[in-house]
């Protein structure tokens, strides 16, 4: 662990050791059994004392549905806003206190339908926030329609024939609206998904996390390939920076950079060394993440990567604003209201 | 040859031309030179909402309409006493603004055959004599202000660019004023362009000239200063007052100011102005959409932040479900609607009061929130800090509700003392507030002030009041989620008890009735002020008694609000929509109000005024 996480530099550190009890609220959860938000939960938890900054001083934001539910099992400071809208508000928070830790929970609905538009902004300012983007590919609050991560063709209460919607992959549009850390894990490996909000944390700005997650009413076995014992090893590719990407049960496939520039999938066997992609999360051109962002087959999620795609240096949007208020302070001086009121053309009247 | 000197009381200036004529600018710089003098004096900005529409046309008209006198002035005036036309498009547009027998000064040069043809003019209106109820002024301005700047080096196109400086400097003559204060302006705006600043600098000094010498000017005019109360004066637009206010809000509560905001007509300036305000620790932030805008100023809020958003009626209906949550989450927050002409886009640059409903209903569920309304430019000033007072006292969002005609106009302003302001007391939580049964001692985040209603303001960083606030209704005290239905009902109450409650806090309705046998109220709110006033004035001048209340607190009415209707006769409501407030009184306070109301996208005329406010007075 960090003695301190650069993100965190200004939030003032925790007296003493904490646990994960000290971040459980009196609330009872109100997840459906089985739901993945709960071993997200737990993982939260279990990773806030990592922070090492007073409790009080982190806060979650979340918009609506059943993700969204998530601040009020946190004993921190929270807020359950309304849908979509929790990236917006989370950066008016962040803007204003660089004392705190700003963490949004928000789900595939929530984030990248009603509330897109904030989260693009939100990725592009570089506000320090990091978003926890709970993908189900299905509407479970409302009961089962289909979302904008949603297969085509699903069959659900809204589309009984069939969705006609093309998906979004969230992490390729995140990417496409310069966000400055992507990244993407599982609900069910706690150890892997603790290792991204690690990173996370690290990073100065606005992190996006995305955490494929199960709703076993509306939704059930969505991520299966990736979380079945017999499967996942084949199917997931572990992204770890200047590491060669090599994956499979047997390490035996590999990335590798097509003629066309992009990348795609190879037998270890079938290639050199030399030709096996070594992932590079810090390079400046977005365009490597959005290539092993598209790798994994939207339905069969053969080759999907998870891990820390892209994390890279841009000033934050609130040290800049920090900045200009410094240095409008140190021109002129702290705003004098009279002289204010004033101005410059004044006249009296005896 | 020295000319006549005729004192006014008062005279109205219409300057009108093509958008990119510099009217607004040659408006804005009589005003500020009149106010200097010490002038009352209120103006008129009448422009239309696309940049440069074609030159020369219709609909690319800007004007600029000011109104100043030895005395207090409340509205632009009905009808301009003199005009400035500086093409046919203006004259076209305006004429029907002079009074009968008006100076109408005309820019010659621009009334050539294609001009006059791309407004629909048939014959040159100064040839036809269409213009012979007026005391016409033909003057070559264009060609005058080429001719005075030949030795410049700039092309012909640049030169005629400083004529409405000629034509500023020819009414600066006509009415006595002094050049300094534009010459100071210049100074300040071309201050790095030389060539410009001296060629600007000497069309000003050429239209004084040209006012001194020229035989079409018999008479030159003074406007005494007004007797004013004593103290330092400045001349103040609302916008910039509504900045000021919040500033100031920011400086007597010690909240850090926080605005959240999107571009909209006609709000944008607040933005501007207060983006220049960093050294206040003012933070303004431009978000992606209105419904962004109020979000962050609602988490700066949550924050510990003075929260501001400001927009207009269309901004208003894309944040209603924020306002909502900001309603349920019971923090303060500030939303500004400086109102326009609607539905829709409607008239983006003019005036309008059809918002009231709007802010006062447009919401779902049982949402109230306070509505504070300025009754002048200077007044917005006032009002920011009373919107701000309520919502940090009472922890809800207030609704500050300007609209076009107080934003973009101006009149002098008795500056006020930092010290003399009101100081607004965050109270913000500091340790627990309740104690359970088994003596524990906890933070209940919904546990109210038993005088306010208003609950604690726990801002995040402070140990042991960590909570869970959200748009789910919440348990009384503890906050909790509760779908109880007794919970929901006394919440509702309660919510709706803490703003009407806030009617303690609030001066009763000021009636101005100087005979004290009125029968007859005129009762306006917001921006009608001026023309109301103005109307009721010029009644009892013919002898005519009648009442006038002006309301500022939309909601809660002042208490006295019944008491005051119901002492008289009849009540006249004059709104610039179909009867939002007369609507409201009706129905609260089972008064026959009769409205009278216009939709012009135009403040009120005096004479108008006056006509509907006789016949109501004298109906059987």
């Amino acid at each position: 662990m960090a003695d301190t996480f650069a993100s965190l530099a200004l939030v003032p550190k925790a007296d003493a050791p904490q646990s994960a009890k000290d971040f459980k609220t009196d609330q009872e959860v109100r997840w459906c059994p089985g739901c993945g938000d709960y071993a997200i939960l737990a993982a939260v938890q279990s990773f806030m004392p990592e922070l090492g900054v007073k409790r009080e001083n982190i806060a979650f934001v979340s918009g609506i549905g059943c993700s969204s539910r998530f601040p009020y099992y946190m004993n921190t400071y929270g807020v359950h806003s309304i849908h979509g809208r929790a990236p917006a508000i989370a950066t008016g928070l962040a803007i204003s206190r660089p004392d705190l830790s700003v963490w949004v929970v928000t789900g595939d609905g929530d984030a990248l339908s009603i509330g897109g538009n904030h989260l693009i902004h939100a990725l592009r300012r570089n506000v320090n926030l990091k978003i926890l983007l709970f993908n189900n590919r299905i509407y479970g609050l409302t009961k089962g329609q289909f979302s904008p991560t949603s297969e085509s063709g699903k069959i659900t209460k809204s589309s009984p024939v069939g969705s006609v919607d093309y998906p979004f992959n969230p992490l390729s549009v995140a990417l496409g609206a310069e966000a400055t850390f992507v990244a993407r894990t599982v609900d069910s490996d706690r150890q892997h998904l603790q290792s991204v909000l690690r990173a996370a944390a690290e990073h100065e700005g606005t992190a996006l996390i995305e955490i494929y997650q199960n709703c076993d009413i509306f939704n059930d076995n969505a991520w299966e390939p990736l979380k079945n014992p017999d499967t996942r090893d084949d199917v997931t590719i572990r992204l770890n920076h200047g590491e060669k990407i090599i994956f499979g049960s047997n390490n035996d496939r590999c990335v590798v950079r097509k003629a066309d520039g992009t990348l795609g999938v190879a037998n270890v066997a079938d290639v050199s060394v030399d030709e096996i992609v070594t992932h590079d999360a810090h390079a400046a051109d977005p365009a490597f993440a959005f290539s092993l962002s598209r790798l994994s087959h939207p339905e069969t999620l053969q080759d999907t990567p998870i891990g820390v795609f892209r994390d890279v240096k841009r000033p934050t949007y609130e040290a800049q604003m920090r900045e200009q208020i410094q240095t409008a302070e140190a021109v002129a001086g702290a705003g004098d209201l009279n002289a204010l009121l004033h101005g410059k053309d004044t006249w009296d009247v005896l | 040859m020295s000319k006549e000197v005729v004192e006014l009381d008062h005279v109205s200036i219409r300057f009108a031309g093509d958008s990119g004529d510099g009217m607004q600018l040659t408006g804005d710089q009589f005003t500020s030179t009149t106010a200097g003098l010490g002038n009352d004096l209120t103006t008129f900005p009448d422009f239309p909402a696309e940049i440069r529409a074609p030159a020369g046309t219709l609909p690319g008209v800007s004007a600029f309409q000011l109104h100043f006198g030895d005395h207090d002035i409340l509205t632009p005036g009905d009808h301009a006493d003199v005009l400035v036309c500086m093409n046919p498009a203006a004259l076209k547009a305006n004429l029907k603004e002079l009074r009968k027998g008006g100076d109408l000064l005309i820019n010659t040069d621009e009334f050539g055959k294609r001009a006059l043809a791309k407004v629909g003019y048939e014959e040159n209106p100064l040839e036809d004599g269409s213009l012979d109820g007026y005391n016409v002024h033909p003057i070559a301005l264009t060609s005058m202000t080429v001719e005075t700047l030949k030795e410049f080096d700039m092309s012909k196109k640049d030169a005629e660019r400083a004529k409405n400086m000629f034509a500023l400097g020819m009414l600066l003559w006509l009415f006595s004023r002094p050049l300094e204060p534009t010459i100071k302006f210049l100074d300040a705006k071309f201050g790095k362009k030389p060539t410009i600043l001296e060629a600007n600098k000497k069309a000003l000094q050429a239209g004084w000239s040209f006012g001194e010498t020229t035989e079409s000017f018999a008479t030159q005019f003074v406007v005494k200063p007004a007797s004013m109360p004593s103290g330092t004066y400045r001349n103040i637009h609302g916008n910039l007052a509504t900045a000021y206010g919040l500033i100031a809000a920011s400086k007597r509560s010690g909240l850090p100011l926080f605005l959240g905001t999107y571009p909209i007509t006609p709000a944008s300036d607040i933005l501007h102005e207060l983006s220049k305000h960093k050294g206040f620790g003012v933070r303004t932030f431009q978000a992606e959409d209105e419904i962004a805008a109020i979000g962050a100023a609602l988490g700066a809020s949550y924050a510990g932040m003075l929260g501001v958003t400001t927009t207009s009626g269309p901004g208003i209906a894309l944040k209603s479900e924020t306002i909502g949550l900001a309603v349920a989450l019971e923090l303060p927050l500030i939303i500004v609607d400086v109102q326009r002409g609607g539905p829709s886009t409607g008239l983006p640059t003019k005036t309008e009061q059809a918002d009231l409903l709007q802010v006062m209903f447009g919401r779902n569920g049982e949402a109230p929130v306070p509505i504070v309304a300025p009754q002048s430019p200077a007044d917005c000033f006032n009002a920011a800090i009373e919107a701000a007072r309520i919502a940090v006292t009472y922890r809800t969002p207030v609704f500050l509700l300007s609209d076009g005609y107080v934003a973009n106009g101006a009149e002098p302003w008795l500056i006020p003392t930092e010290d003399s302001l009101p100081v607004i007391e965050p109270k913000f939580a500091t340790g627990p507030n309740h104690t359970l049964e088994d003596g524990t001692e906890v933070f209940w985040p919904f546990k109210r002030d038993p005088e306010t209603l208003a609950r604690p303001w726990a801002i995040p960083g402070v140990a042991g009041l960590e909570h869970r606030i959200g748009g789910i209704e919440k348990q009384d005290g503890t906050g909790n989620i509760s779908y109880d239905p007794a919970n929901h009902d006394f919440m509702v109450r309660t919510r709706q008890a803490k703003v009407d409650g806030i009617a303690k806090t609030i001066e009763p309705l000021l009636v101005d009735d100087p005979s004290g046998s009125a029968k007859t109220l005129v009762i306006g709110w917001g921006s009608t002020y001026g023309p109301i006033q103005d109307a009721c004035r010029n009644l009892r001048a013919e002898g005519i008694q009648v009442a006038h209340a002006q309301v500022r607190h939309l909601n809660p009415f002042p208490s006295n609000m019944g008491d005051v209707l119901k002492s008289y006769d009849k009540v006249i409501v004059p709104e610039m929509n179909l009867g939002q407030l007369n609507m409201l009184l009706r129905a609260k306070y089972l008064v026959d109000t009769i409205g009278f109301n216009q939709v012009r996208g135009l403040p009120f005329k005096t004479q108008e005024l006056m006509d509907a406010i006789k016949e109501v007075a004298s109906r059987g």
